[in-house]
C-alpha cells in the first residue's frame, strides 16, 4: 500500500487571543498550512477538524466559511487531548483508503484559565470530597504511582519542567520563552503534590493544521519538503483493575507505541526526537518508559542523565512541550506533528536536532485515547 | 435496584454507597463470576471479559491500603485545601478514590501501602439545590494490621 505524506504543516504562535473566534483561529492555521504546502483550499478534497470546547459547534464547517466553502466532507473530532492527532489520523486513513489525494486536518482550541477537570455529579460537587478530579491531581496520582514503584522524586519530576522550559527559549512559537531553574520549579506554588505550578501545562489558545497527501500527489507536487507518515496508531484503554477511579495513562500509550513501532518496522532506537504528551511534568517520565525510550524504572535516571535534552541521546519535547509551548487541547496533536516535521525538514532553527531522520509524536487524552505517529524525512 | 432509606435521612454521595434502614452504611460493588473483575456499584455487563448478567453483588471491605495519592493545594473556589486525594485498594478487591482525612497533608507523613479505614460522615455540609444533605465516605489511617498489607 502506498504511503501518506505531510505536504504542508504549520501552527500559530500559541498565546491568548480572546478577541478571535475559534473558527478564526482555525482558519489562520489552515491558511498557514495550505501556504506551506503551496496549495489552496480549492484543492482539498476533505477536512477533519479537532476541537473540544465547541465540540457540538460544527467548527470545521465554520472554518471553511472563513476560508472557502467548497462543499467537501467535513468531520469534527473530539477525543480529549488526542483530538488533533485523531483528526490527523482520520485524514491519513481517508487517503490510505484511496478515497482522497489531498486532505486538510485542523486542530484548534480557545482555553479559559485555571484548573481543568473536577466537578460534575448529580447532587453535589464531589471535588475535595471524594478526592480530586482536577487534572493536576489526577496526573500527580499517576506520578506518585511511579514514585511508589521506583522511588521517583519531586526533583526528578521537576527537572522535566526545567528541560522543557529551556527548550522553549529556542522556539519563537512557544507561549513562554524563559528559563526556569530547578529551585524555581520546585519552589513554585504547589498545585497538586508533586506538581507545582511550573510543572503544569499552560492553558493557551492556538491552532495547527496539516495538509496530507497521497504518494501519487506527493510525487506530482515534488517531495522536497514532504514528510512520510510511517505509522499511525490510536488506542483506548484496556480494562485495568483500578481504572474506574484512577485513569491509566500508561497502558494505552504502551499499546499504541507497540502498534506504531510494528507498523513502521522500527524501534525506539531508530528515533532522533520525540514530542510526547507532557501535560504535567509527572507524565513525561512515565512516557519515557511507555514509549520504550528507556527500560521500566529508568525514567528518573534518564532525566538525571540529561538524555532527553537537546543534544542528548534522544531529545524529548524540544518544542518546549505542553509545559512551556502551551496546550490548546484540540490543537496539541497537530502541533506535536508540526514540531517533528520541522526537524525532519531541517527547518527547526536554533533547536534543530542535527540530522533528524525519524521522529515520534505522542498525545494522550484522558478518558482515554492515545495517538502516536511516526514520521520520516524523505531522502532524495 | 430499589434503594431503601429513611425519607428524612441523608442521600448517598454516590450510588455505590448504601445506607440501609437498619445498620451501618457500606460500599457496594459487584464481582464478575466469570473473570473475577470487581466493579463499584451495580452493572450487568463486565467491561473486562464482556460477560452479560454474570455479576454478583458484593459488600466491599471497610479496610484497605493507600495505593497512591496527591496532596491538593489548589482547587476550585470554596473547596478547603490542602487535602489528600487518595486512591485506596480495599481488602478483598475494589479500588476507591476519596479524601484521606485525620492525617497531616505532608508527603513525609504519608506512606504507600499505609493501612486505612473507610469511614462515613456528612459530606462536608454540602447540600443540593433541594436542600438535601448527603452521606459521604472518607479514609482515615488505621493501625497496621498484623497481616501487613504491602
Amino acid at each position: 500500500m502506498s504511503d501518506v505524506y505531510v505536504l504542508g504543516i504549520d501552527m500559530m504562535k500559541f498565546g491568548r487571543f480572546p478577541s478571535m473566534t475559534v473558527p478564526e483561529l482555525g482558519a489562520r492555521a489552515a491558511l498557514m498550512a495550505l501556504d506551506d504546502a503551496g496549495l489552496t483550499i480549492m484543492q482539498m478534497e476533505s477536512m477533519y477538524c479537532a476541537n473540544l470546547g465547541q465540540a457540538n459547534g460544527m467548527v470545521g464547517q465554520r472554518i471553511l466559511r472563513e476560508i472557502g466553502q467548497t462543499g467537501i466532507p467535513v468531520v469534527n473530532c473530539a477525543n480529549a487531548c488526542a483530538s488533533g492527532a485523531t483528526a490527523f489520523r482520520e485524514a491519513w486513513m481517508s487517503i490510505k483508503a484511496g478515497l482522497f489525494d489531498l486532505v486538510l486536518a485542523v486542530g484548534v482550541e480557545q482555553m479559559g484559565r485555571g484548573l481543568l477537570g473536577g466537578g460534575g455529579s448529580n447532587g453535589i460537587s464531589t471535588e475535595g470530597l471524594l478526592g480530586s478530579g482536577t487534572m493536576p491531581a489526577v496526573f500527580a496520582e499517576a506520578g506518585m504511582e511511579h514514585s511508589r514503584k521506583y522511588g521517583t522524586s519531586l526533583e526528578q519530576f521537576a527537572k522535566v519542567s526545567v528541560k522543557n522550559h529551556h527548550h522553549s527559549t529556542m522556539n519563537p512559537k512557544a507561549m513562554y520563552q524563559y528559563e526556569t531553574p530547578l529551585d524555581t520549579v520546585m519552589n513554585a506554588e504547589m498545585i497538586a503534590y508533586p506538581n507545582t505550578k511550573l510543572m503544569c501545562s499552560v492553558n493557551v489558545d492556538g491552532a495547527a493544521a496539516a495538509v496530507l497527501g497521497s504518494e501519487r500527489k506527493a510525487r506530482e507536487l515534488g517531495l522536497s519538503r514532504a514528510v512520510r507518515v510511517r505509522a499511525s496508531a490510536l488506542t483506548s484503554d484496556e480494562w485495568q483493575e483500578r481504572d474506574l477511579v484512577m485513569p491509566d495513562i500508561n497502558t494505552c500509550t504502551r499499546s499504541a507505541a507497540k502498534k506504531s513501532y510494528e507498523m513502521a518496522g522500527v524501534g525506539p532506537r531508530d528515533l532522533d526526537l520525540v514530542e510526547l504528551h507532557d501535560c504535567f511534568a509527572t507524565a513525561e517520565i512515565l512516557h519515557y518508559e511507555n514509549l520504550g525510550l528507556c527500560r521500566d524504572g529508568e525514567g528518573g535516571k534518564m532525566i538525571d542523565a540529561g538524555d532527553t535534552v537537546l543534544g542528548g541521546r534522544i531529545p524529548v519535547n524540544v518544542s518546549g512541550g505542553l509545559l512551556s509551548k502551551g496546550h490548546p487541547l484540540g490543537a496539541t496533536g497537530i502541533a506535536n506533528i508540526y514540531e517533528v516535521s520541522m526537524h525532519l525538514r531541517g527547518e527547526a532553527g536554533k533547536r534543530q536536532v542535527d540530522g533528524a531522520r525519524m521522529g515520534l509524536a505522542h498525545v494522550f487524552g484522558l478518558g482515554s485515547a492515545c495517538a502516536i505517529h511516526i514520521l520520516e524525512r524523505v531522502t532524495q | 435496584m430499589s434503594e431503601k432509606r429513611a425519607t428524612t435521612g441523608p442521600l448517598p454521595v454516590v450510588p455505590f454507597l448504601k445506607i440501609p434502614d437498619d445498620g451501618e452504611a457500606y460500599l457496594e460493588g459487584c464481582l464478575c463470576t466469570r473473570c473475577d473483575a470487581i466493579f463499584l456499584g451495580q452493572r450487568s455487563v463486565c467491561s473486562k471479559c464482556g460477560a452479560r448478567d454474570q455479576m454478583e453483588t458484593r459488600r466491599l471491605s471497610n479496610e484497605g491500603t493507600l495505593y497512591t495519592y496527591s496532596i491538593v493545594h489548589r482547587s476550585f473556589p470554596g473547596v478547603a485545601v490542602p487535602y489528600v486525594s487518595a486512591i485506596v485498594d480495599l481488602e478483598g478487591g475494589g479500588t476507591v478514590k476519596g479524601n484521606l482525612i485525620d492525617v497531616d497533608p505532608n508527603p513525609t507523613k504519608l506512606a504507600f501501602g499505609m493501612p486505612v479505614r473507610v469511614t462515613y460522615k456528612d459530606a462536608l455540609g454540602r447540600k443540593d439545590c433541594d436542600g438535601n444533605s448527603y452521606l459521604s465516605y472518607f479514609f482515615q489511617p488505621r493501625s497496621q494490621s498484623p497481616r501487613g498489607s504491602r
